[in-house]
Order: C-alpha cells, then structure tokens, then sequence
C-alpha cells in the first residue's frame, strides 16, 4: 500500500477521472450481465470487484491526490464500487434463486409413494367399545370395578338371588369347573362383580363393571360361549328408579347422540325387583322408520327401538346378602352385552367376526370403535 | 305361551277397534314380553260361508275318485250351488266350509268357477291347509252342526282372522302362562272388568250314588299340598273333541289327541293348571305322592325309562310308581283309545320339587314348567271340575266325585309401606293408587296408617316380599312415567393403575403395529403338547371344566400362547401371513379348590366364609402374549423386506416396560416352547416376569406355523405391582456433552447386556448414556470372540468436563467391562 501522495502526477491518475471510473462500472456491468451461471459469476466478481480489480486499483490511486480532490475523486470511486457491488448481489441473487429452482425441481420425489412399511396395529373393537362405555361412567364418578372370570358359584349365583333350583340357574348354560359340585363357575354374567363391589367397597358404590363372560353356547353367527357385558352398579340412600332411567339416558346420549332416550320395559331378573328390559332409541332412524315402508331402518328392523340389555332396582335380598341394611341403602343396577352392541352400532353382522381374530376386521378399527 | 287374541277377548272385553299388535304393546308395557303377533289364515281375502252339503254324487269314470257336490251356501251368496270336491270325508247334511269364486286363498290362489271333471265346480270346500289354518289335508273341514247358520261367515268359526300372541313367559311370572293370567293382565291394561274363570267351580252333576271314586294321597304335604281326583265313568272313548277346542290347541301350539287328552292340555292352557288323565282301570288301590324309593325305575310316556331315587316325588299306586309328579305321566296308566273310565288328577306340587326333578331327568314338559314357575294354590278342584264339565259334556259318561287331601294353606302376607313404591320410583304415587294397583293384581289390603297388610292372591306365588309389591305397583303405574333423575353424589378415583396400565400396554403394541385379539381360554392336552409344555410347568393348564363344549379342549388356558396360535394360524389359513397379534387376558393357574359351604344369603359372609369362597378359586393372573410371523416390513420402495425376529419379540416387551415405567432386563432364557438358543427371560430385578423370543423348531413344525415364529409372554400383574406409581423427574444437564466411542473384544459367551452394565457401573455418575452401535466378528477379532462398539454420552450437571475428567470416566468403564467380563479395548 502506498503512502499519502506527496508528488502530485497528472498523469498517473488519469484513471480517476469521471469517464475512467464509468468504463470501469460498464465494463463490469457488462461482464455481471453476461455471467450465466454462478461460478461464472464468481470470476466476474473477482474480476471487477476483487483486490486487483481496476477499481479496486483506482481506489488505491486516491491517496495520491492533493486533498482538494480527495473528497470528490473518493465519492466517485466509492459510487461507483457500491454500483458494482450491488449489481453483482443482484445477479447473485438471480442466479441463485434460479439454481434453487432448478436444483428443488430436481430433487422432487413422488410423494405419492406408499409411506407405510409396518403393517397398522389395531386395538380390538370389543375392548375400546368398553373402555368408551367405562369412560361415561368414570366421567360420572364410578370407578371400574373388576371381579375373576373363574367365580365362586355362591357369588355368581346365590347371592345374586338365584337360588339353585331356580330355571335361571340350569346346566344347559353354566361351564361348571371340576365337577358340578365344585361350587365354582365359569361367570354366566358380569353381576357377581356387584357382589364383590358391595363386600369390599365402602358406600355408598358406584361402579361400572365390564368383563368376560360365559355360556355353554356353540359358536354361531349370533352366539358365543366367550363374550362380553358391562354391568354398572349405584348403592346409597335414597337411589330412585328415576336415576336408574335418568342415567341410563345420560348413557345412551353419550353413547349415541344428543337426544337419545331409553325406554324401560316390566320384566325379570332374580337380583333386581323392580327389573326392567332396557332399549334405546334408534340412534339411525330416531323412530323414523317405524310404520314407514318406504325408509325401513336395518339398524332397529323398523322398531325404532333397539334391545340393549337388562336393568333394575337392586333387590333388597341381594342387599341382604352383602350385609348392606336394605332399609337404608338402595340401588340401581343395570347391565349390556358388548358384542350385541358392536353389533348394531358399528354393523357387525356376525358373531365369528369378533372372536376369530381375523386381522382384517380388527385393523379396520385403528385405535378406537 | 302362545295365547290366540279371540280367546282372550272370551274373558276379557278388549275395545273392539284393538288389534293384535296394539293388545301386544299394552302387554310388554305391562311386563309381557310378546315375541311374535302371528294372524291365522293369513293371505284369506274374501268370502268363506257355511254351506250345508245337499246332495254327493260319486262320480266314477276317473283315475281318483272324485265327488259332484250340491252346496246350499245361503241365499245371499246364490242359493245351491255345485262344486267338484276330492275328499271323501262328509256325508250329506254336514255342515263345510266353501269359499266362493273370487275369494283368494293364502299363496294367492284365486278361487273361480271353473270346468273341471265334466261340471261346473262353482266354489271350493276348504281343509284346513288349504285355509293356512294348519298341516290337515285328510279331509275336508266339516263343521259341527251349531257352528253357525248356512251361509254364515265361516271365517270366526275356524277362525280365520284370529291372531295368536306368542309371549315369553319370565320364570316369576308363572300365571301368565295361562290365558286367565294373561287376560287378567289386559283387563287392567285396558280399565275393563275382568271375570276370573278359576274363581267359580263349574256346577257338575251330583256325583252318581253306589260308585265311588278313586282315592288319592300326598305322603308329603310340604311338597305335595293339595292333591285331588275326580273320577268320570262310561266315558265314550270314540268321542272326539270339538272343533273349536282343536282350533285353540292347534293356535297354541298343541296337537289335538284325544278327547280326554285334549281336555286336560285344554284347561291347562285355560287355567294354568296341570292336569293328569288316568285311566281308572290300570290303577290298583289309592293313587298318591311320595318320594321314589332308592332305584327304582319309570317308563314315562315319551318311552323312555328313567331312573328314579329318593329326590324325585313320584305317583304312585299299589302297583308301584305310576308317574313323575308334576312332570310327565308314566306309560302303565296312561290313557289309550278304549279307555272308558277316568280319573283326573290335578294337584300342586312344590315348585323347588320340580324344578330339582326337570332339571335331574333333563325333561321339560308342560306341566313342569308350570309347575316349576308356580302354580296357583287353589286351583286344582276349580280345574279339575271344569275339565270334568268338558268330559261329560263331549264324551259323555257318569260324574261318579271327587277325592281329595290337602295340606294347611295360609296366604302369604307382606307387610309395606303404602309409600315405598313412590320412594323406589322417584315419583309421587299416592297412598289410594297403590291400594288401588295392588287391588287390581289380586291382593287384598288392609291399610292403618300409611302402612299396608297386603295378602297376596294363590295365584302369585311370586309375591314374597315388599320389593315384588313394589314392582307390581310401578309397573302398572306405568315404567314410561318415571322420571328421569340422576344421583348426585358418586365419587369417583378414576382409574387404577393397573387399569391404566392394561389400556395403554394395548394402545402402545397397536401403535407398534400389532392387532389385538380376543381368544377363546379353552385348550386341550394335544395343544399342551405340542407347545412342550412341561406337566410340572405352571402354563401347563389344570384347570378342568366339568361340561367343556369339546372334549378336545376341556382345560383353561394358563397360558396366552396356545390361543394366540390357534387366531395367528386362522389368519395364515386365510392368506395373511405378516402380523404380529397380541392378548390381554385372564390365565388360569393352579387349580380350583375343594367345594366349601355356600355361605347363607341372609346375611353378609363372615370373614371365614369370604376367605374359603375366594380360596377355591384357581389363580387368575392378567397375561400380555404376542405371536409374530412373517415380514414386519414388507419389501418396497424402500428396500428388501425385514422380517420378524427374536428381537420384535423382546422390543414388545421393552415397549410394555415403558408403559409401565419399570426396567426390563433381558437374559438368556430357556423355555421348552421356546428356541433353546433365541429366548429371552425378561426380568424385573431378579424375578423373571416373562419370555420372549423364537418359538421351537418342533413347535413350530407341530403347530404349522411359519418358519421362524416368534412369541412373547409377560405377567401384567407382577409387573403392575413393580410399576412406578410416581415417576421422578430427571434432572436435566445443560452443560455440554462428551462423546467417547470406543471398542471392546469380549468372548462370545458373554451377554452384550452384561458388558454394557459393566461400563455403565464403572463409568459412574458422570455417565449419561451407553449404546450399542456395531457388533464385529472377522479377521482383526480373535475366534470365538466379537467386537463390541459402544458409544458413551458423559455430562456433569454443574460443570463443563475437563478431558481428564473424561479421560477417567472412560477409562473406568474399561477397566470395569475388563475386570467383568474379560472386555480387552482394541
């Protein structure tokens, strides 16, 4: 680098004068114009705005001027580098932008493709129906309640108030373990979980009880010897059969929609009196269908109605057994086969279906039914 | 109980604009479940008349014989009338049933004068198929001769029109399997009086002098309370019952048999009260009941010979055992077709008595299931007398008495609260409504001050106790006007942990690509076998169903394997080879204990009781099994295919530790289902919770499952009871990280798990993390030996480590995999 120009030379820095330095910015704009591509673009600017550039050069040439001229001959040279300098980012710019283009267009994939390589897992219908049915229920406060599907016959029977010449109580449906007289069964129904409830839990008990169940069915499109219910139990003072039916509905529209009622019918069973037949409203037909041979309903078979399961008021001899004082304490129960509901819900028309284990019928699911 | 509506409305005045289906929802709102409304004679449109047969010409000159017929069928409907008909069961001057041209018979067949055998057949006399009334095409219908005027709508005679109710009786409901039951449950459904037949003794004739009739006896009045005989003599045993009988049998679902057969089965369905029709002259001396003697033997009617012993409660005469009480006739007595001389025998006996002897000789007739639901008390002289007044009347014969004996009978009473069942309901009833409700099923009641005595009537033996009391009174209030209530105080914890655990153990293996499924728990030796289970390993299976539906699988699963097998080759069977499924499940392990006493059920179990009750019950541990086979990933775009292996196996159960927040440790395992040299023990601490790996060779060839097969198995309980209920939080380091890699030759023998343990143990607390990242076996590495590349991960929570800080750390590491397992760097 030169010292501070003492020996004032005309002749040296011609090249600073207006016109000098404007071929300088032309040239240069000429050459950043025609650079296609950025490693052209690259020389370009080593070329005209690199270190041994001619402007660069002439900047240099600056120092030598009387101070008078400084200022001006600096301004154009500075000028006229930004000049340069801008028009060579702007074609950088350029060029990159169109080499992304190029080079992204490129790279492009069919995105199309199948992203899949593990096969889809699924949760079985059965089991997060009833998670679904537990989960009403816990949001009302039960806990879940669980009991062995291998039952003492005492709790799955006698205290449940069947007594054991009862026609409910015969060997066309019970698997007997051992022998017939073993006094353990295979449970015929989720209700001895009730039974377990009221002896080990304080009151007042509310409790949704699902669970594995048995009958000496053959397997055939519409029986199981294996299946499923969730029964659900409410003791505590002054529990009406009006709760009963208003958590039933409650249920249902959680279940089925907003709107849903249930419907209670006069009957039977040994450990509820009053009992009660529980249907629910057709959740596809609403009732629509009913007398209407022009919409008939596949759901309800036009009924408007659909069966659903059994209910009533905890019979106080049931009470009596588990040491609860039935002058105090009431309670509701009620209970419902999963299967028969997976079947009209989700349009599962054959019983084998849900108990073959076919992968296809279970990964239609996903996670949840 | 099938119950024809035209005999309903006989007791019972139904408003005439109600149909079938309309009566049908008053009575499943009152508690009757109606199964199915059939109509009888259903597709019959048009006219059907009596006609009164004039003149029969036999006409000869065809293949069948064939007959010209005059019919008068009324002025009305033209007067006389030719028709061709082929029966050959009337004479002239019986009484038939003619449907007229233009009337259309069921299957749409359209009646219309015609030429036919030379004539002019202007009309059709019916039979019964014809008219879709029933199988009889013998014979043409003939009409008794005051079945109705000629040219009268036949239709109502052999009731065309009528519909039949089919209702499924619940077992408390006994009385409704009758049509006094079931009208009287209408007349209160409809607010229409209601005239109980049993309630009034038919007047019969005084009983002839100078005979006398059977007698009769209960050796045991507690199962045998009332037993009573009526005797009829110079009965015409040729005498048949009359046609509108045999229709109401035909409707409810009985064959006509005989007139005294057809007598009793017709009161029973009337009254609701068994009867039994001896033929007097088989017996020999007192006919009673009392209990079999040890091994004695009867041929019941069916034919069959049953064995007998001091639980069945027999008739019996001096001849020995004549019948199963309450439950079937036996052969010796029975009536046949010369029988002239009668005694009826109607008694109650002990619902428990019968249902014990239905439910022992697998024998469910009418009259035990009757019986076993309860009979009205007080019936059987009013049944007997009204079967009797149906005998003489048809069959003719001499009314010689009745015998009877009777044990005490004392009304049930139930003392309630005139309040209760508004208190149960939820909704006001006020004290005169259910006075009036319990009125209107048969009870009488006293009320003093807002409490009721209510005595219930015979014919609901059901009634016991308040609770059934407070039933009647709901449910004919009406179940559709409860309110709908919902309790206020429930509490809930939410769900348990090992609630919590099951559903996400299932959701976390779905989300890893396996498909749940939900085995049958029945298994059999032959399975057992081929999995080599052990006889003295605890998934041997043990527990043993007395009625199992195969002989082939008897036994509860103790182990998920075997089901999970059976579905995993269903789905190979059907073309679907690459899956991994898995079961949460209930196994059954040890066996199920000695019978104890079954606690009472007056009062709560004691503690001793509880324990005993719960003593006998096998072990039910909740199980997690996967079975994997095939590709995992298929082949692709990506690549070739991966096919499942041992390891899938493990990192099922790697994924189940995560959700339970324990750590599994893994070691080699040895289980006879299993590869002896590909099986993992998974392991909490020191207890081994489960296994996992490939299956045998032999069990996969004896099983027929693909080359390979891997399975996994772990206790959810145990592992539950290990489960972290409150997870710590872990301190996170922001001070940088220092990655040391580094290589160690260890001898074959030695578990990659033990190595990796030694490092982190010497490496100490500096120590983040340690990772496997390439097993080397080759020329550098001496034989039998195997190059292990680890990568360490070391921070300090408070400072930035210094290299020697690092320099130690490491360097612990390898002194301590050296000191453990013979680690030499390389």
């Amino acid at each position: 680098m030169s010292g501070p120009n003492t020996t004032f030379d005309p002749k040296q820095v011609s090249v600073l004068s207006a016109e000098a330095v404007a071929a300088m910015v032309r040239e240069a704009s000429d050459a950043i114009a025609v650079a296609q591509d950025l490693a052209s673009l690259k020389e370009v600017r080593i070329a005209h705005a690199g270190d041994r550039s001619p402007l660069a050069l002439a900047n240099r040439e600056i120092g030598a001027l009387p101070p008078a001229a400084k200022a001006e001959v600096g301004k154009r040279v500075g000028e006229a580098r930004a000049a340069v300098k801008t028009a060579l980012d702007d074609r950088q710019d350029a060029l990159e932008l169109e080499r992304d283009e190029r080079v992204l267009a490129e790279e492009s994939i069919d995105v199309t493709l199948p992203v899949v390589r593990e096969t889809v897992g699924g949760r079985h219908p059965l089991t997060t129906l009833m998670e679904r049915v537990c989960d009403v229920f816990v949001a009302m406060g039960y806990d879940i309640a669980e009991g062995p599907e291998a039952e003492a016959e005492w709790v799955n029977f006698d205290a449940l108030n069947v007594p054991r010449d009862h026609p409910v109580r015969t060997m066309q449906d019970t698997f007997y373990v051992t022998s017939q007289e073993s006094g353990v069964v295979l449970r015929t129904q989720t209700s001895p979980i009730q039974i377990r409830a009221m002896l080990e839990r304080p009151l007042p008990i509310y409790v949704v009880a699902p669970g594995r169940v048995f009958r000496t069915d053959e397997l055939d499109a519409t029986h199981t010897p294996v299946f499923h219910q969730v029964e659900g139990l409410a003791v505590d003072e002054n529990i009406t059969m009006g709760d009963l039916k208003g958590t039933l509905d409650h249920f249902a529209e959680a279940m089925f929609g907003q709107g849903i009622v249930t419907r209670l019918r006069p009957s039977y069973f040994p450990f509820t009196e009053p009992s009660a037949e529980l249907d629910v409203q057709c959740f596809v037909c609403r009732g629509a269908s009913v007398g209407n041979a022009d919409r008939p309903c596949r759901t309800c078979g036009s009924e408007g109605w659909i069966e659903w399961g059994g209910c009533g008021m905890v019979n106080p001899r049931v009470l009596r057994a588990v040491g609860i004082d039935p002058e105090r304490y009431r309670g509701f129960a009620f209970g419902m086969g999963i299967e028969r509901t997976l079947m009209f819900r989700n349009g599962v028309t054959d019983m084998r279906d849900m108990v073959e284990g076919d992968v296809r019928f279970t990964r239609a699911f996903g996670l949840e039914s | 109980m099938r119950a024809p509506v035209s005999w309903l409305r006989e007791l019972v005045e139904i408003p005439a604009d109600q149909s079938g289906r309309d009566i049908a929802e008053h009575l499943v709102r009152a508690g009757l479940e109606v199964e199915t409304v059939e109509a009888i004679g259903e597709g019959v449109i048009g006219a059907l008349v009596v006609g009164h047969v004039v003149v029969v010409e036999e006409l000869t000159e065809f293949k069948k014989p064939i007959r010209w017929c005059q019919v008068d069928v009324g002025s009305d409907h033209g007067g006389v009338r030719g028709i061709i008909c082929g029966a050959r069961n009337f004479a002239p001057g019986d009484r038939v049933v003619v449907a007229l041209p233009g009337t259309v018979l069921p299957g749409g067949f359209t009646i219309a004068a015609r030429e036919t055998y030379g004539h002019t057949s202007d009309g059709m006399i019916c039979s019964e198929r014809e008219l879709g009334l029933g199988e009889n095409h013998d014979g043409i219908m003939v009409l008794p001769e005051d079945a109705g005027v000629i040219g009268a709508d036949a239709a109502p005679i052999v009731g065309v029109g009528d519909e039949v109710l089919d209702i499924a009786v619940t077992p408390d409901r006994g009385y409704a399997l009758s049509i006094r039951g079931i009208a009287r449950e209408l007349a209160f459904a409809y607010g229409v009086p209601f005239t109980d037949p049993g309630s009034v003794i038919v007047e019969l004739p005084a009983p002839a002098s100078g005979a006398a009739p059977a007698e009769c006896g209960s050796d045991d009045l507690s199962a045998c309370g009332l037993f009573t005989m009526r005797t009829v003599t110079g009965f015409d045993p040729s005498a048949s019952s009359p046609h509108w009988m045999q229709r109401r049998l035909v409707a409810c679902g009985m064959r006509p048999v005989s007139l005294a057969v057809d007598v009793t089965n017709y009161v029973m369905l009337e009254l609701g009260q068994p009867l039994h029709a001896f033929d007097l002259d088989k017996l020999s001396g007192r006919v009673r009941a009392g209990w079999a003697p040890k091994g004695a033997h009867l041929e019941t009617i069916d034919h069959v010979v049953r064995e007998l012993g001091p639980d069945d409660l027999v008739i019996m005469d001096d001849s020995g055992i004549i019948g199963l009480a309450g439950v079937m006739g036996g052969l010796t007595s029975e009536i046949d077709n010369g029988t002239v001389n009668i005694a009826l025998e109607a008694a109650h006996f002990s619902s428990g008595v019968i249902a014990r002897a239905s439910r022992r000789h697998r024998l469910s007739s009418e009259a035990s299931r009757r019986f076993e639901r309860g009979v009205d008390r007080e019936l059987a002289p009013y049944a007997s007398a009204r079967a009797a007044e149906l005998l003489l009347e048809f069959g003719g014969g001499t009314y010689i008495g009745m015998t009877a004996v009777e044990g005490e009978y004392q009304p049930t009473s139930i003392a309630i609260r005139a309040q209760e069942p508004a208190e149960v309901a939820g909704m006001p009833i006020d004290d005169a409504a259910v006075i009036r409700l319990l009125e209107a099923v048969g009870c009488g009641v006293a009320e003093r001050d807002g409490s009721l005595m209510v005595e219930v009537p015979s014919w609901r033996p059901d009634l016991t106790d308040p609770a059934d009391l407070v039933e009647e009174v709901v449910r004919l209030v009406g179940y559709d006007q409860l309110p709908s209530t919902l309790p206020t105080s429930a509490l809930g914890h939410g769900l348990t942990q090992a609630q919590r655990i099951r559903r996400r153990v299932g959701i976390a293996l779905a989300a890893r690509g396996a498909i749940e499924v939900l085995t049958y728990p029945f298994v059999g030796d032959r399975e057992l076998d081929a999995l080599r289970v052990n006889d003295d390993d605890p998934c041997r299976a043990r527990v043993r169903l007395a009625n199992p539906l195969s002989d082939e699988q008897p036994l509860l699963r103790a182990s998920l394997l075997p089901g999970l097998i059976a579905a995993g080759r269903r789905n190979i069977g059907r073309g679907n080879s690459d899956f991994a499924i898995f079961e949460l499940g209930s196994v059954f392990r040890g066996v199920a204990g000695e019978s104890v006493t079954r606690p009472s059920v007056e009062r709560r179990p004691t503690d001793a009781e509880w324990v005993a009750l719960s003593a006998m019950l096998p072990d039910q541990p909740c199980m997690v099994g996967s079975l994997l086979t095939g590709d995992r990933t298929p082949a692709g775009w990506w690549g070739p295919a991966r096919p499942y292996d041992w390891s899938d196996a493990v990192e099922h159960a790697q994924v189940i530790a995560g959700v339970l927040g324990v750590s599994i440790s893994v070691a080699r395992g040895s289980d006879p289902s299993f590869h002896p040299g590909r099986c993992a023990a998974l392991m909490i601490g020191d207890v081994q919770v489960g296994v996992a790996g490939e299956l045998h060779p032999r069990v996969i060839e004896a099983m027929e499952l693909p080359e390979r097969a891997c399975a996994m198995e772990l206790n959810l309980d145990v592992c539950g009871d290990r489960a972290a209920v409150i997870r710590p939080a872990p301190a996170v380091s922001t001070h940088p990280v220092a990655k040391e890699d580094l290589a160690l030759v260890v001898a074959d023998s030695v578990p990659v798990s033990e190595v990796s343990a030694s490092l982190a143990e010497g490496a100490g607390e500096l120590l983040e993390s340690v990772r496997l990242f390439d097993v080397y076996r080759g020329a550098q590495v001496a034989e039998g030996h195997r190059s292990l590349a680890f990568s360490l991960r070391f921070r300090a929570a408070d400072r930035t480590l210094d290299a020697g800080e690092i320099q130690a750390a490491r360097q612990a590491a390898i002194d301590s995999a050296a000191r453990n397992c013979g680690a030499v760097l390389r």
